[in-house]
């Protein structure tokens, strides 16, 4: 038996209309394929503006495509990302697909330890459990204890970060994208994150990664993907 | 021009689970003013709707229509009541439809004062609706507010105050637990963070989404801000001169929208 992909873009194009802005066209990437199988960890190329983060978006289902399908592989079975109705999206989101963004975009007010243990709660982990996890993860990512039951609207860009990667990882997802996760994070904490991420692949977690530090894109990527291949014509 | 822009697969429809909501071809006149216009979507248990638009759009005819506080002037509304099962609302006699109202429906209006009754104690709004459903053990009935209250953080101490004694977010509180308090399936609400200052109005958020995930209500919100919309909804319905102009997923709408109309909606708040 051939294993299923754990993502399979299929013929992706997308292009932004802009239609207060005298409706300009801007063609981002045109039939796009991209085949993720459990445990690699495809890095996306390609300069600044060429689509990188768009796709990445269109795969979380964040942003809609223009044609052309995304596949998640979600209780055993592709279910295509970009025509599923809402609840569906979420459900899958709740479960198999993570994203970790560049930006820390959550509940404002909520503490660090509770929006890290949330996801765990929201997949029906026990209280204790949770915040045992929690903070072997936050001790993990160096982030010190008397930030914990503060809400990282104040922290500094590496420690709302790590809180992000945090909240993420500790899901354990099968499936997650990670839009430049090392951006703000100085040599050591980038180290823990690359550890992170390959713990990860070996229990056979699927990743598309962006990132811009060439050390931590040599120490993750199993192959390099080029969006620029695909670049719609102008 | 007024098409709907509708996500590729049908987020109007719920699929395989029987619907909580099913409003089909929903209008409103009010003489020759539109209120709203041919309306259809179902909701599933469970799901956050934000309806979003600017002022006069037409969310609160619709929310008003579907509620049961308005007539639609054609169309129906369809919903999956404890006692009766899917049924049209307005198929109905009018006491079956109060009783399902207040059994299965909560609504916070926008303005304390037009949901809760100003004479009576705080205490006596959060217990009324289970006075309503006819309970009598008063016991039962004092632990049960005493529990609300306490939810909504409020000053125990204060269960005998009147309502004109708090301050506007405390009403909304107050508001909120004598609309939970019976545990429905369905909660309305209509800019219920309207007209609060700003960071009272945050800590009400956070007390909304927190009990909304919670107790997994279904519930449709009306706003004009989008940051609410942001943070509540799972789904939203975009609203112009009394047309939805697009629907879908909260995050896509709102970080990809589609008609003309939400990418103003959208461009012309901050990014949050
Ligand atoms: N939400 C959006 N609306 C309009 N245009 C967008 C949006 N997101 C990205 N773009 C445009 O798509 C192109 C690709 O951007 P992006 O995916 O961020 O590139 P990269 O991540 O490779 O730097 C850019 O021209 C950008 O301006
Ligand atoms: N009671 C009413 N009588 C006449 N016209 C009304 C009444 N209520 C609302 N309208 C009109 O219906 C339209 C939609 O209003 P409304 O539903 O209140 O919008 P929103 O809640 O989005 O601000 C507006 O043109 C408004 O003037
Ligand atoms: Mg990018
Ligand atoms: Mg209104």
């Amino acid at each position: 038996m051939t294993q299923e992909a754990a993502i399979r873009v299929d013929d992706l194009s997308k292009i932004f209309t802009l239609h207060n802005q005298g409706a300009t066209s801007i063609g981002v990437f045109e039939a796009l394929k991209l085949e993720v199988m459990p445990g690699e960890c495809v890095v996306l190329a390609g300069e600044s503006g060429v689509g990188k983060s768009t796709l990445m978006r269109t795969i979380y289902g964040n942003y809609l495509p223009t044609s052309g399908g995304v596949f998640v592989s979600h209780d055993g079975a592709p279910v295509d990302i970009t025509k599923a109705p809402p609840h569906q999206v979420l459900e899958i989101r709740r479960r198999t697909l993570g994203y970790v963004s560049q930006f820390l975009r959550v509940i404002p007010r909520v503490s660090t330890l509770d929006l890290v243990i949330e996801p765990l709660l929201e997949n029906g982990v026990e209280l204790e459990e949770a915040r045992e996890r929690a903070i072997t993860l936050l001790q993990a990512l160096r982030l010190p204890e008397a930030h914990w039951e503060l809400p990282p609207s104040t922290f500094s860009g590496g420690e709302q970060q790590r809180v992000n990667i945090a909240r993420s990882f500790i899901r354990e997802y099968p499936v997650l994208l990670l839009d430049e996760p090392t951006a703000s994070l100085d040599a050591a904490n980038r180290a823990i994150v690359v550890e992170l991420i390959n713990a990860a692949l070996a229990k056979g977690a699927a990743m598309v990664g962006i990132f811009h530090d060439h050390d931590v894109r040599d120490a993750v990527a199993t192959r390099l993907f080029n969006v620029s291949e695909y670049k719609a014509a102008a | 021009m007024t098409e709907v822009l509708d996500r590729p697969t049908s987020s109007q429809s719920v699929g395989a689970v029987e619907p909580l909501l099913r409003v089909s071809n929903l209008t409103k006149y009010y003489g020759h003013v539109a209120g709203c216009l041919d309306i259809s979507f179902e909701m599933r248990p469970g799901e956050v709707l934000g309806i979003v638009g600017e002022s006069g759009s037409g969310k609160t005819t619709l929310l008003n229509c579907i509620s049961g506080k308005l007539a639609p002037t054609t169309g129906s509304i369809a919903f999956n009541s404890r006692r009766h099962g899917l049924v049209d609302i307005y198929d109905l006699s009018e006491p079956d439809r109060r009783r399902m109202q207040r059994e299965d429906w909560g609504f916070v209006h926008q303005n304390p004062r037009d949901g809760l009754r100003m004479r009576v104690s705080g205490g006596a709004n959060v217990a009324e609706p289970l006075m309503n459903l006819g309970r009598r053990h008063y016991g039962d009935m004092r632990q049960a507010t005493m529990d609300w209250l306490s939810r909504v953080e409020l000053d125990l101490g204060r269960v005998d105050d009147k309502p004109r004694n708090f301050s506007g977010g405390m009403q909304q509180r107050i508001q909120i637990a004598r609309n939970l308090i019976h545990n429905p399936r369905l909660v309305f609400m209509d800019e219920p963070t309207g007209g609060l200052d700003v960071s009272v109005q945050a800590r009400l958020l956070d007390l909304l989404r927190e009990l909304v995930r919670d107790l997994g209500l279904a519930a449709i919100i009306v706003t004009h801000d989008m940051a609410v919309a942001r943070l509540m909804a799972d789904r939203l319905m975009v609203m112009k001169g009394g047309h939805v102009v697009e629907t879908g997923l909260a995050d896509q709408v709102l970080d990809d929208p589609q008609h003309p109309y939400t990418q103003l909606l959208v461009s012309s708040v901050l990014q949050i």
